[in-house]
């Protein structure tokens, strides 16, 4: 467990995954999905034909002249239907039509999302993520102010949110990814599960730095380097069984889980791993780079 | 010592006020009426969601947001009319648009529902300018006092008589003085119904809509301006009907899974601390009974909280964060126990020193909590709110149960089994 106070080996770890991400965020983008995009989406269940006529289904589509639509099978006898956009009159039609050519049908699910709608859901989470970010800053900067000089405890708040955004921009890379080799999508669950991470990498934090702070009190002769590692592997058990009970939890989730959450229990499985990961290689290893520049800065001075 | 045993008293009366309300027929027979129960989210339970986009081009800016509030209003007179149980109307605005948000849980032939939703009912007297086009007056279906089914006392066809409103009758009398002997047209929904020639000033605020009505026609008509007509005309802009089986389904399976997945962490934190570990397993069971008990009982008040997919998320968050103040007392008194303390000051500091990280930890997730349910929107505040919630809990629960028993315990008899307590003095090498 040396490889603690090796932080250059792990910011390069962390510039690596970021720019990787940041790169594929930029040329993949995420695959968004009805949420975010608008658009209808149609399930539905044949309840005698076993074998569904995939070229039938575009065949009335076309007729009704939707727009830009996809057919995929889904299970034995189950379609999803994606379309710029079905009315509910429209698909009351075309669902007869359906009855008539191809069989006793059953609509499962039915989703028909504008994008004033999907435009605001995006806008609100961004605008609701960046004023919680300050307001954590500010909560740590308050929390911590007890810190002696010349650490800052407005370092703590920043470095705190330095790490959280790092977990944020990490999960959705990792989710362009799956969007693009495995077609997942994004949708308002997902914005959850970046909320959950985001909470779960602060709390993480929090308590690291709370030993940090302890330790910059009660051993003010050592130096503040020698505060941060020690501080850390007097976390490190508990770092461990948390991270590792939330991800019991998890894995129960996904492997006993209903298919609705999947995707949602892998992100929060990502992210909890990405979370306390950069609690203790990125949070405070950046506050000790911190540091140590205020303190070249007051010798310089 | 008799604190705490004092606490544990408080503590039990607690849990079996909790377990009360928690049992299925729990919480009755107290004189109140409604019944108290888990409020499920549409992708729980199957149902309808319907977001509807509000026209606000002919409102002034200072009025809309009373037209909003009485368009949630009308909406729900009409939802309650056709028997919906638990329906949630919410207004809301996003940029300078303003919508509304219906949900209808449960309801299968939802056709009906939507179509008596969506009509606007807008109610318009038009006159005709020099030129011969329909100019809009001030007056509207906002100025109705009440609309009835009566017969032409001529023909004996069926009309919508309708009467106006103190103010409605003045602009009435304006208009009708104003265009003697012309034309003044009726329009419902932009679609003009009839346009009779007015032949006198009318000042008694009562008025005739004729328009070749089948008496089925005119007693809906009369119905929906009743309810009351839309102050502002709406549009659907997003539907989601979600199938019941497949909201079943997902939570069945979920909530097992959860189970399963609390099961393991049981296990596992008795495997690694023993009997404190088993206390914090109970102080878990005593969060979760909690938890339901106060999800269950918020369903009698105004402040319901629906429980949806977005809400276990939080909770499942808040869980470990429950989970994760247990383990940091025990792994600080275990620290506190390697520098020599006895097992009673161990786990005596042990939680006033975990208590700092615990508080400043849990503030901060309550400070993102809260900014989220202000600012988000549907799945986004359903999270917050129970995160919220359940921070809170797990705080107390640190506080109460984790914490008397752990110090009873080791003021007790117990404490001569050390393998009990899984602590060691060996030093950790780094």
């Amino acid at each position: 467990m040396i490889l603690i106070n090796k932080k250059w080996i792990w910011f390069s770890l962390s510039g690596i995954l970021i720019i990787a991400s940041i790169l594929m965020l930029f040329f993949w983008k995420l695959n968004l999905g009805l949420d975010f995009k608008g658009g209808s989406l149609v399930e539905i269940e044949f309840i005698k034909t076993k074998d569904i006529k995939i070229n039938e289904i575009n065949k009335i589509l076309n007729e009704f002249k939707i727009e830009s639509f996809q057919v995929q099978k889904s299970g034995d006898n189950s379609v999803f239907i994606k379309a710029k956009s079905i009315s509910k009159d429209q698909l009351e039609s075309i669902e007869k039509q359906m009855e008539e050519r191809i069989g006793d049908l059953n609509e499962k699910k039915y989703e028909n999302v504008g994008p004033t709608v999907s435009k605001d859901l995006a806008q609100k989470a961004y605008w609701s993520l960046a004023l919680a970010s300050i307001f954590i800053i500010l909560y740590i900067a308050y929390a911590f102010r007890k810190v002696p000089k010349p650490a800052n405890s407005f370092a703590f708040g920043v470095c705190a949110v330095i790490a959280l955004v790092h977990d944020a921009i990490i999960l959705l890379g990792f989710f362009v990814f799956l969007g693009k080799y495995y077609g997942v999508e994004i949708d308002s669950l997902f914005i959850t599960a970046v909320l959950t991470v985001i909470g779960y990498s602060v709390h993480d934090t929090i308590v690291i730095f709370d030993r940090i702070r302890e330790n910059l009190i009660k051993y003010s002769e050592n130096s503040f380097d020698k505060n941060i590692i020690d501080s850390l592997y007097q976390t490190l058990d508990r770092s461990i069984t948390t991270s590792f009970t939330v991800i019991i939890v998890l894995a129960a989730l996904l492997v006993f889980g209903g298919e609705s959450i999947k995707w949602f229990v892998v992100a929060l499985f990502v992210g909890t791993i990405i979370g306390t990961y950069s609690s203790i290689f990125v949070a405070s290893q950046l506050l000790s780079v911190w540091h140590n520049k205020i303190i070249k800065n007051s010798n310089v001075s | 010592m008799k604190s705490l045993w004092i606490k544990l008293i408080f503590i039990l009366i607690l849990l079996g006020v909790a377990i009360w309300i928690d049992l299925p027929n729990g919480f009755n027979n107290v004189g109140i009426k409604k019944q108290p129960k888990i409020i499920k989210g549409l992708d729980l339970v199957g149902g309808v969601h319907i977001a509807y986009e509000a026209d606000m081009k002919d409102v002034v800016v200072e009025n809309r947001d009373a037209a909003m509030s009485s368009l949630v209003n009308v909406i729900d007179k009409r939802i309650n009319s056709l028997g919906v149980a638990e329906p949630i109307i919410q207004s809301r605005k996003y940029g300078d648009k303003y919508g509304i948000i219906v949900e209808l849980p449960g309801v299968k032939d939802i056709n009906q529902a939507i179509k008596m939703i969506g009509k606007t009912a807008l109610l318009e007297f038009k006159e005709m300018t020099e030129k011969g086009e329909w100019q809009k007056t001030n007056l509207t279906g906002r100025d109705l006092q009440k609309a009835d089914v009566s017969s032409n006392q001529q023909t004996g066809e069926p009309v919508v008589s309708l009467k106006f409103n103190n103010e409605g009758a003045k602009k009435f009398g304006e208009i009708t003085k104003k265009n003697l002997q012309k034309p003044l047209a009726i329009f419902l929904d932009n679609e003009m119904i009839s346009a009779p020639t007015v032949q006198a000033e009318i000042s008694t605020g009562e008025a005739i809509i004729e328009g070749q009505f089948s008496i089925e026609d005119a007693k809906n008509l009369s119905i929906q301006l009743n309810a009351g007509a839309l102050p502002v005309p709406i549009k659907i802009a997003e539907q989601r009907n979600v199938g019941a089986t497949l909201g079943n389904d997902s939570i069945q399976k979920s909530l097992l899974a959860g189970a399963i997945g609390l099961f393991l962490v049981i296990i596992f934190m008795i495997f690694l601390y023993r009997l404190p570990g088993l206390i914090a397993s109970l102080a878990l069971a005593f969060y979760g009974i909690l938890i339901f008990a106060i999800f269950k009982i918020s369903s009698i008040t105004p402040w319901g909280i629906t429980l949806t997919l977005a809400g276990l998320a939080g909770f499942i968050l808040s869980v470990g964060m429950a989970v994760d103040a247990n383990i940091l007392i025990f792994e600080r008194a275990k620290e506190e126990y390697r520098e020599g303390k006895n097992i009673f000051d161990s786990y005596l500091i042990g939680f006033d020193r975990a208590w700092s990280s615990i508080r400043d930890s849990n503030s901060s997730s309550i400070i993102t909590g809260l900014i989220l349910f202000w600012f988000g929107t549907g799945s986004i505040r359903g999270f917050a709110l129970v995160l919220i919630i359940g921070v809170i809990i797990s705080m107390f629960t640190a506080i109460t149960v984790s914490r008397t028993l752990l110090l009873l315990i080791t003021k007790s008899r117990l404490i001569k089994y050390k393998f009990l307590f899984a602590l060691n003095r060996k030093k950790v090498n780094k």
